[in-house]
């Protein structure tokens, strides 16, 4: 370990400070992730070391990925009316939220991909509130997919949830480059998020995609009632399943669902938990997603960003808004880092 | 339409003069309306990047902008 790292790291307990050494020559120099039961150990570090956590686990960004950060839109192509009911989510048809099913004509999802990309950003993601596609979203995926890279000049992502092998065939058909599919919760949580279909479902669809030839984004909500432990058994399965990106949500309790009078996760939390998954996913994309807004606020944003972030959504989410996307990239313009370009690809 | 002009909430639905909503006031500022101002009806409501709009199939729409 070099002095300067000795000296960064006299705060926190013993434990702390013994966990964090290991992630030092573990991860920023030999770049191997962290096992499950040493993610479990970051998790449970004291908030007197949570600076000092967050400066290795930026250090490993900066590294292993890059100072650039990858921007990236999303739009609800069809919003609300979902058969499956996922307890912390609008969008299900079984809860009395007040979410009404809508969908998005064409014109609209061209003119949504010219916004995000107006903003600086590399990548829109082409959303819908299904169980999986049916023919009727399919058909407007291929001709909106269409229209958008005859007009923007941006990468297409979608997230239709679970796939047949043919329709992962269409989808990489189309030109997306990029498919989402969450696994939300650890397998052994999942049963207290989601009945209607099960964790290994989600698997599957995320090995067809990593198979396919486009690249995977698969990430998770915490926040959500689960231990420590099974987020860093979640943590674990992520890094097992290897996707190119890992969006990071917080809970954002909507009324009407289960999940409805859930308090807000810890802010502290939050920043050990960003932490801990950079540690345990060193080279993959790590993006803010929902809920950092309401659980971090302005000063976390900026910790996140400087504690292993390097990815953000821009702009709104699917059915609640995001910050000014103005005030994002400004804010990355503070901190100097460099919003990723469109690849050569395009 | 300023918020003394409107008869219901937009978050909650019920009627701005039954208690306070200073609470739905605030999640207004990073949600969209749910309900129709003038009926409360639910209403079908669209968000994009930077922008939404929300219609109420009796009093049409309305938008961020």
């Amino acid at each position: 370990m070099s002095t300067a790292a000795q000296e960064t790291q006299q705060t926190g307990t013993p434990e702390d400070r013994e966990i964090l050494a290991i992630a030092r020559e573990q991860v920023l120099e030999r770049g191997v992730p962290l096992t499950e039961d040493q993610i479990l150990r970051v998790m449970k570090t004291s908030d007197d070391a949570l600076t000092d956590l967050l400066a290795l686990a930026h250090e490993v960004r900066m590294k292993w990925c890059g100072p650039e950060i990858e921007v990236e839109g999303i739009v609800s192509i069809k919003t609300g009316g979902c058969p499956e009911d996922c307890h912390f989510c609008s969008q299900s048809g079984q809860f009395t939220s007040p979410v009404r099913s809508v969908w998005l004509n064409i014109p609209e999802l061209v003119k949504a991909a010219e916004q995000t990309a107006a903003t600086g950003a590399s990548e829109f993601c082409i959303v819908a509130a299904v169980r999986g596609p049916d023919e009727r979203l399919m058909t407007q995926m291929r001709e909106g997919v269409k229209a958008i890279k005859e007009a923007v000049d941006i990468e297409v992502a979608a997230s239709l949830g679970m796939l047949s092998q043919e329709q992962v065939d269409d989808l990489v058909d189309m030109g997306i480059h990029r498919y989402n599919h969450n696994l939300e919760a650890a397998k052994s949580f999942f049963p207290n998020v989601v009945t209607t279909h099960s964790w290994e479902e989600r698997w599957e669809t995320c090995e067809m995609v990593r198979a396919s030839g486009m690249e995977l984004c698969c990430g998770c909500l915490v926040g959500m009632g689960e231990t420590v432990e099974q987020r860093a058994e979640l943590a674990g399965q992520l890094g097992e399943l290897q996707p190119d990106e890992v969006p990071l949500n917080f809970l954002n309790p909507r009324p009407g669902t289960p999940f409805g009078d859930l308090p807000l996760m810890e802010s502290t939390e939050a920043l050990r938990t960003i932490a801990a998954f950079r540690l345990a996913l060193p080279r993959t994309i790590l993006r803010y997603a929902g809920g950092r807004e309401l659980t971090l606020g302005d000063l976390g944003t900026r910790d996140g960003l400087l504690g292993g972030i390097n990815a953000v959504i821009v702009g709104n989410y699917l059915t609640t808004l995001g910050r000014d996307p103005k005030e994002d990239l400004a804010l990355l313009a503070d901190l100097k880092m460099p919003i990723k370009a469109l690849s050569s690809s395009l | 339409m300023d918020v003394v002009d409107q008869v219901y909430c937009g978050h909650c639905g019920l009627e701005r003069s039954d208690g306070t909503h200073d609470a739905c006031n605030e999640r207004l500022r990073m949600e969209p309306p749910r309900y129709c101002t003038r009926c409360h009806r639910r209403m079908q409501v669209q968000v994009s990047p930077t922008s939404w709009t929300a219609r109420c199939v009796e009093h049409g729409e309305t938008s961020s902008t």
